[in-house]
């Protein structure tokens, strides 16, 4: 968390004015962490990211059963699940397995495509996006209407086809959601690039001779990683919730494995009769898609003092 | 205008053929054999091999894609392998309920969002403006299968106020419209929220306040005239995206809607319903983003098209 504040607090971060101010007597600025900090919303957010990978981390020795093991104790006489009682927390699902134990391996999953997907819809979008941006011309043409086309793709239609067809496990389902999501990244890193090349210092770059892939790498990246933070950030609960709707729909990650979209198809024949099954899972995303965003939503303010509010 | 309106429709065209082509390639990429599970798992290689032929599944690539480019541009979307009739049909009778769908979600979405964005605007900063946004981002966060499930247990089920699923009279509406209302709602809320500050900042509501307007007037009749362009866009993008089916909701409600439709063809690998749907989807995706942008002109005088 402390290298937020390097990042852009780098001397080719975005504040390169400031070199001509005496340095000694200027108080620091506010850095972005410290920013962060003040933004109790932001705050919130954070600690429910760390709770739930707490969760994931911790599954196998905080979690109080196996979360495939059937108990004949886990359903009552006439076969129904139990609600929360005092030996299986949060009650039990169709099956008499323990719905705490299950929802904490869940958190696994969740997170893994979480992070996996959109760590590879970053890549994705930042390299053809930066790219298209810096070198313009025909290849911004062509990027631009591939984007169009890409985001008239119905996405959610595409992804339920591709993981129906393809039998998916969880890294076909974070391949598919990363294929999907790449394109809304891009296009911002695009438009980004395309104001970022126009700057005099990559001009000054280029006419001394600098290398296109080490000015990309070494000058121009760092000006986009506050930008690929905040989306990388916002782009985990989207993520979280596209993995949610193909678990839900029986195309995500396989049975047994437990997913909160998953225990939530599973139930969904019996919701009338033990609506915990689908609440517990339903507030477990909820909660973890809220917190990327409020976390998001607040280094986007802490990195861009100016979009402070809007 | 004119010109500009050839431009728009011409990129409309290039990336609806972009689409099909896509479509129809992963189809063919994909490990699924059609001949195969119209056959059925216990017919000869020979019926498999025929059925095949008949479909033109042995002619080359680029010839199947001709002709389906053909058919397409045509307004014949092929005929269902499952179902054996139609796709074009198919997509016809599941078209009243997805429009009703599609209007009711997006009032929803207006009637839950404008109000809290403006409201947020207005006492920027105070905890009103803090509780509405952290409520828009809940609504954003929720998924909406779980939020359809307990609207419909306790609404429908523990209340008995609403019919618990189905399609039919404007109650059966009302619970599947709130759902894709609550998520989308967050959305034109934040939206709303930020344009209003914006424009509330600008000279000519300083001018209108100067000069005595009453606040109620002077956000209800200038500012949002004003703030009204991004909604407008989102209007157009939900147009698309539920014309070709809201797959999670409809599901959830058992709404015989496009999503259904293409969640029922997915299941069984009806390729011809599938890539049909999609480039209906597409069709409705690009003509909302394009009906947005032909209105901007019309809602603010300052903007003109070359």
């Amino acid at each position: 968390m402390e290298r937020f504040g390097k990042i852009t607090g780098e001397p080719a971060g975005p504040r390169e004015t400031q070199v001509t101010q005496p340095m000694e007597k200027q108080p620091n600025p506010p850095q972005p962490w410290d920013r962060l900090k003040r933004n109790p919303v932001a705050m919130a957010g954070l600690l429910i990211v760390g709770v739930v990978v707490l969760a994931a981390v911790l599954a196998p020795w905080a979690a109080p059963y196996d979360p495939v093991e059937q108990f004949p104790e886990g359903l009552s006489s006439e076969g129904r699940p139990f609600g929360p009682t005092a030996r299986f927390w949060l009650g039990t699902d169709l099956l008499g397995r323990d719905l705490f134990s299950r929802l904490l391996y869940g958190a696994r999953v969740s997170l893994l495509v979480g992070v996996v997907a959109n760590g590879a819809a970053l890549a994705i979008g930042t390299l053809l996006g930066g790219m298209a941006g810096y070198f313009k011309g025909w290849a911004g043409s062509v990027f631009m209407r591939f984007t169009d086309m890409m985001m008239a793709f119905p996405a959610l239609l595409l992804a339920i086809a591709l993981s129906a067809i393809l039998r998916p496990s969880l890294w076909i389902v974070a391949l598919v959601i990363a294929l999907v999501n790449w394109v809304w990244i891009a296009r911002v890193v695009y438009s980004q690039m395309l104001a970022l090349s126009a700057r005099e210092f990559v001009e000054a770059a280029r006419a001394i001779g600098v290398p296109t892939g080490r000015l990309l790498a070494r000058h121009l990246l760092p000006h986009l990683l506050p930008t690929l933070l905040v989306w990388g950030t916002l782009g985990i609960s989207t993520t979280v919730l596209f993995e949610a709707a193909l678990s839900f729909l029986g195309v995500g990650v396989r049975p047994p494995t437990p997913s909160w979209g998953g225990i939530i198809n599973e139930s969904q024949s019996y919701f009338l009769d033990a609506p915990w099954l689908v609440a517990a899972p339903g507030m477990a995303i909820l909660l973890t898609s809220l917190a990327f965003n409020l976390v998001g939503d607040g280094l986007r303010d802490a990195l861009d003092p100016q979009m402070r509010g809007r | 205008m004119v010109t500009y309106l050839l431009v728009r429709l011409g990129q409309a065209l290039l990336v609806l053929f972009g689409i099909v082509l896509m479509t129809f390639l992963l189809a063919f990429i994909l490990p699924a054999d059609p001949a195969r599970m119209i056959a059925g798992q216990s017919a000869t290689a020979e019926t498999v091999q025929r059925i095949r032929h008949e479909l033109g599944l042995d002619q080359p690539l680029a010839v199947q894609f001709s002709r389906y480019l053909g058919q397409v541009a045509r307004g014949n979307l092929g005929r269902s392998y499952a179902q054996k009739v139609d796709v074009a049909a198919l997509l016809r009778s599941r078209f009243p309920a997805t429009v009703e769908l599609m209007v009711a979600g997006i009032v929803f979405e207006l009637l839950i969002g404008l109000p809290a964005g403006i409201l947020a605007a207005v006492r920027r900063d105070t905890w009103l403006d803090r509780g509405v946004m952290v409520g828009a981002f809940l609504g954003v966060s929720a998924p909406q299968f779980a939020v359809g499930l307990l609207l419909l247990y306790l609404v429908a089920f523990r209340l008995s106020l609403l019919p618990l699923g189905g399609y039919g009279s404007l109650a059966h509406l009302i619970l599947p419209a709130l759902t894709l209302g609550i998520a989308g709602g967050g959305w034109y809320a934040r939206v709303m929220r930020s344009t209003m500050v914006e424009v509330l900042g600008q000279d000519f509501v300083r001018t209108a306040r100067a000069k005595g307007l009453p606040p109620a007037q002077v956000v209800g009749r200038h500012a949002l005239k004003n703030a009204v362009l991004p909604i407008v866009t989102m209007v157009g993008l939900d147009f698309g995206t539920f014309m070709g089916g809201v797959v999670v909701v409809e599901s959830v409600f058992g709404w015989p809607g496009i999503g259904q439709l293409a969640w029922q063809a997915i299941q069984i690998v009806d390729i011809p319903v599938i890539l049909g749907v999609v480039i209906f989807s597409a069709l409705a995706i690009v003509t909302g983003n394009l009906l947005a942008d032909l209105t901007y002109p019309w809602l603010d005088p300052k903007i003109r098209y070359q």
